[in-house]
């Protein structure tokens, strides 16, 4: 059963992927700067896993398991961003990093003390 | 050819990230879904954000850049390490193929002391 | 004192590089900012400022301590994609205990961080006043408190020992 399903995974993702690197949706992004069209691929995998983290956090059975997927999406989130400067040659996006990675630490330090059940101040 | 290598980083970055998102979803328990995605997404990141310093060089989004694997390198393991602890304390059990728990054993003695 | 000077120095050089092109406003403003964050914080950052004046220890961090992490990092990353692409998933998880020497705090952060980014392992719980560390290991070698000690623990212990003790 188990290599059964692992068959069935193995086959999907690896249509997914061919599907993404050889022909791509067509996405936002802006013609005129190198590499648009890796960087367009780059953000269809990243959507992919930011899929795989949100089913976690649909069917995850404990807390724990969603705080987890809250975690990892918070630091994919900085990569994207990373990505992004350089496919619309916006150097902002790395503040958004730099903001968002602080903002998600913080956030997981405090879900985790309330899966603890105690007080902040300990 | 800097441009190249960048690329090269982004794209072992990317795969990483790609496998430990898979790891999130694989694995049987809390403490294998934190480890395998924590590892796995915090070396992709910096592998990300160390391509896109070196396309962008030493201007002010590198700086950043570097800030942010330093920040990501000292931040993420401290997290992963408060979310263990606190589902290991809110009663989520190991799976059922675990060996050893050693913490179990060891906090029965613990909790007696703690409400006194 | 000497921790205010240097927390102060360490927080404006991060401010000086968040807003790069250093200019005359962004200077005063990150003088101001850092001495309020100095006045709060006070001596929690730098627990063992009498340390900092000692060059060798900034030599055996940069040449010891960063190519060991980094090749285990990346061996830590293979590790787990081979796991998680491996059809019946080999694993065989446990929580174990490991001793350690190390005592300070800024050691002992430095310890778990390594021991959850190398291959396998992740720091769970630090008891500080027996000085143990509770470890969950995807594959469980050995069992007792002394096996484990030698596998995880040992090969940064002596790094860390030469830096931060």
């Amino acid at each position: 059963m188990k290599t059964f399903k692992w068959i069935i995974g193995v086959v999907s993702f690896t249509t997914v992927g061919v599907l993404i690197i050889v022909r791509p949706l067509p996405f936002l992004f802006y013609p005129g700067l190198p590499y648009s069209g890796l960087f367009a691929r780059a953000l269809y995998i990243f959507i992919l896993s930011c899929f795989l983290c949100l089913l976690r956090i649909c069917r995850g059975p404990t807390s724990a398991d969603r705080i987890v997927a809250i975690d990892i999406l918070g630091i994919m989130i900085v990569g994207l961003c990373a990505i992004l400067s350089i496919s619309t040659a916006r150097t902002w996006y790395i503040d958004i990093g730099i903001a968002w990675a602080l903002q998600s630490f913080i956030s997981t330090l405090a879900l985790s003390k309330y899966l603890e059940g105690k007080g902040f101040d300990e | 050819m800097i441009d190249v290598i960048g690329l090269i980083f982004i794209t072992v970055g990317l795969i990483f990230d790609f496998f430990g998102c898979l790891g999130l979803i694989r694995l049987p328990d809390v403490y294998n879904r934190l480890q395998a995605s924590t590892k796995c997404v915090t070396l992709g990141t910096c592998g990300i954000l160390f391509g896109t310093f070196l396309i962008i060089g030493f201007t002010a989004a590198g700086i950043k850049a570097l800030l942010c694997i330093i920040f990501l390198i000292l931040t993420a393991p401290v997290a992963a390490h408060a979310i263990a602890r606190g589902a290991h304390r809110s009663g989520v059990n190991l799976c059922k193929d675990s060996i050893i728990d050693k913490y179990a054993q060891d906090k029965e003695g613990e909790s007696v002391n703690e409400t006194t | 004192m000497k921790s205010k000077i240097i927390l102060f120095l360490v927080t404006f050089l991060v401010w000086c590089f968040l807003s790069w092109v250093p200019d005359f406003q962004h200077i005063i403003i990150g003088i101001v900012i850092s001495a309020f964050v100095v006045f709060m914080m006070g001596d929690l950052f730098i627990g063992t400022p009498q340390l900092i004046n000692q060059p060798q220890r900034y030599w055996y961090f940069i040449v010891d301590y960063v190519p060991v992490f980094l090749w285990e990092c990346f061996k830590a990353n293979l590790d787990v994609a081979y796991r998680v692409l491996h059809p019946r998933l080999p694993i065989k998880p446990g929580i174990v205990k490991a001793k350690t020497k190390l005592k300070t705090d800024a050691g002992l952060t430095f310890l778990a961080n390594s021991i959850t980014l190398t291959p396998g392992t992740m720091s769970v719980d630090i008891d500080k006043d027996n000085g143990c560390l509770y470890v969950h290991w995807i594959n469980v070698k050995d069992a007792d408190v002394k096996g484990a000690t030698e596998t995880i623990v040992r090969r940064f212990e002596r790094i860390l020992e030469r830096i931060f003790e």
